[in-house]
């Protein structure tokens, strides 16, 4: 499928890239400004729940992760279904991390293990355990854990020139074996009750405001690097070479261009920027359990794509924002519709709106 | 200095007990412009398929010069200096003219490379200079998708130019071609040819006549006939395969 990239449309003399490059600005500060309305006094008509900035600093996180799928399948034509996998490690290590970090003060009191291993009779740190406890390794590993293995298994299937549909049950099986992998007790990764009740971070006591803040403007930062990061990678050839691969793959390899080493880039790079949106992800809800292996996370995150308008990266951010608010506000006022919203959402789109919300946009401002 | 020239020796390509080339040895000289012509199934593509490295020969020689085509993957056969047209266009809709040919242009061709590359003065002029050849000069800056069907042909060639290739595979140029576009083809691959080979695979023999140059019978995988397009049409076996049946 092409996405032909459209002419600027223009309205009242304004092209819609200005329009839209605004808008986000717009976004972009009235998020920054969450936090401090959560400062002001309880009953200030302008102040911000606790509850809303941690909720926003999720969707923040789930907006990189959106952005990751946007780059390998809206540029790439890479749909990875497993997405939510490489999400889930960078969570796991940034779990691991908050783990070390509590301590003496678990319920078991163990200077060093953390209670789930007390609790499983471990004598010792495993050997994977080690250097958790300090930051910059748990972030790095945030990093080369799902880098590493979006490389091994990108490079099996790429190589073989294994796409479209058989790469996606593949990452869909990878996401599913890890989540069955993490449930098991003896993997040393807590099993099915995953890390949670974490003290601090950079010594900082999680559970505050300023903690809060902290966290949620890591992640803006995290998500703003990304996308200028993103929007720099598809402004250059090696862009226009991932487009061509995904319009016409066995063209771009008789021009003299390794089709699975421009594929394994862009898709490592995906998964180190999932990895890094869930080490953030973690600390903010303030648990890692298997459960965010699950396939249909993965799924789910490739709707918010789709509906935001794939390759685009705009569309990425605005899907995964606003199909988010719709299922935080629906599962509050009716839970049992929203895998029935989320999958007529998807159906919809598809047929309705291929190019996703930002095509709506764009055909509007023209 | 010499550029190399291709050289089949014996090459069979069996799938599933079908022999698609049979024993078939062929010699396109350095510069050289030749026209391959043959029935349906007669092998032109499977020929085209071996000798990018699509497709691997069960048995027989390929060489480019010193190069053994049949040990190197596409990319690399590639990088060697040999170019393929496909019979069916395949630009690359959503990008412009400009960029199709740039991203053909002779250079690095590793991620990182295309990630630090910027559009050199000397770069940008052989981008148009070959727009100016292949008359697209005008259309710079429109996406692939909205060109002509004669224009895309005519673009692919562009790209393949801007790889100087030594050695251009050009399959079925003209179908579908109104007459004019196919006189400029020919009057743009005879240009072509001289500074490098030039091998078109065609099944208008009055394209191939315009060619003016040498024409390869393929028939069955094997090769029937070669010589002038005068010799090859009087020639009895030619006659057979195309009217006999």
């Amino acid at each position: 499928m092409s996405a032909t990239t459209a002419p600027a449309g223009t309205t009242r003399g304004i092209p819609a890239r200005q329009i839209l490059r605004g808008a986000i600005l717009i976004a972009i500060l009235l998020l920054a400004l969450l936090p401090l309305l959560n400062h002001l006094p309880a009953d200030s008509a302008f102040r911000v729940s606790d509850f809303t900035v941690a909720v926003t600093g999720k969707w923040i996180c789930y907006a990189v992760l959106a952005l990751a799928i946007d780059l390998a399948w809206g540029y790439a034509g890479i749909l990875s279904l497993g997405h939510g996998a490489f999400f889930a490690l960078g969570g796991y290590a940034m779990g691991m991390h908050l783990m070390r970090l509590i301590g003496p003060r678990g319920v078991y009191g163990h200077p060093v293990l953390p209670d789930f291993m007390v609790f499983l009779g471990y004598r010792e740190l495993p050997w994977y355990w080690l250097g958790f406890d300090h930051f910059p390794y748990a972030i790095l590993m945030a990093m080369v854990v799902p880098g590493l293995l979006a490389f091994v298994v990108g490079y099996l299937s790429f190589r073989s020139r294994i796409t479209g549909v058989y790469f996606s049950i593949i990452t869909q099986a990878m996401t599913y074996a890890l989540m069955l992998a993490f449930f098991r007790n003896d993997m040393g990764f807590g099993g099915n009750n995953g890390f949670t009740d974490f003290k601090q971070l950079l010594g900082v006591p999680l559970n505050t405001q300023g903690a809060r803040a902290g966290l949620f403007y890591a992640a803006l930062a995290l998500l703003a690097g990304s996308l200028v990061l993103c929007r720099h990678i598809v402004g250059t050839k090696l862009g226009r070479v991932l487009v061509a691969v995904r319009d016409a793959e066995s063209r771009v390899r008789f021009l003299g261009y390794s089709v699975t080493a421009f594929k394994l880039t862009v898709f490592v790079l995906s998964a180190v920027l999932a990895g890094l949106a869930g080490a953030l992800y973690v600390p903010l809800v303030g648990i890692i359990n298997p459960g965010e292996f699950a396939p249909g996370n993965s799924i789910e995150a490739v709707i918010w794509v789709a509906v935001g308008g794939r390759g685009t990266l705009i569309g990425a951010l605005l899907g995964a924002f606003s199909v988010n608010a719709l299922k935080t506000w629906l599962t509050s006022v009716a839970p049992d519709l929203w895998l029935f919203v989320l999958g007529g959402l998807f159906v919809a789109v598809t047929v309705f709106l291929p190019r996703g919300l930002i095509g709506l946009f764009r055909s509007a401002a023209k | 200095m010499s550029k190399p020239g291709l050289y089949m020796d014996g090459v069979s390509v069996v799938f599933d007990g079908f022999r698609a080339l049979n024993n078939l040895s062929l010699i396109v000289d350095p510069g050289e412009l030749r026209a391959i012509i043959g029935p349906n199934g007669a092998g032109k593509t499977t020929m085209m398929d071996v000798i990018t490295g699509k497709t691997r020969p069960t048995a027989g020689t390929v060489r480019f010069g010193d190069a053994d085509l049949t040990r190197m993957d596409e990319a690399r056969i590639a990088n060697l200096g040999i170019g393929r047209k496909f019979q069916k266009p395949t630009v690359f809709d959503a990008l412009t003219v400009f960029e199709n040919l740039e991203l053909a242009l002779k250079a690095p061709r590793d991620p990182w490379s295309c990630l630090r590359w910027a559009l050199g003065g000397e770069a940008r002029k052989r981008i148009e200079t070959v727009m100016e050849e292949i008359g697209l000069s005008a259309r710079a800056g429109d996406p692939a998708a909205i060109l002509s069907h004669g224009q895309r042909q005519w673009l692919e060639i562009g790209m393949l130019l801007m790889q100087d290739p030594d050695l251009l595979l050009v399959d079925e140029p003209v179908a579908g071609m109104t007459d004019q576009e196919t006189e400029h083809t020919a009057a743009l691959l005879r240009r072509i040819a001289g500074t490098r080979s030039v091998v078109v695979v065609e099944h208008d023999l009055e394209f191939v006549r315009a060619l003016n140059s040498r024409v390869t019978v393929l028939h069955e995988g094997t090769l029937l006939s070669e010589g002038s397009i005068d010799t090859v049409q009087n020639d009895p076996r030619v006659i057979e395969v195309y009217l006999g049946r």
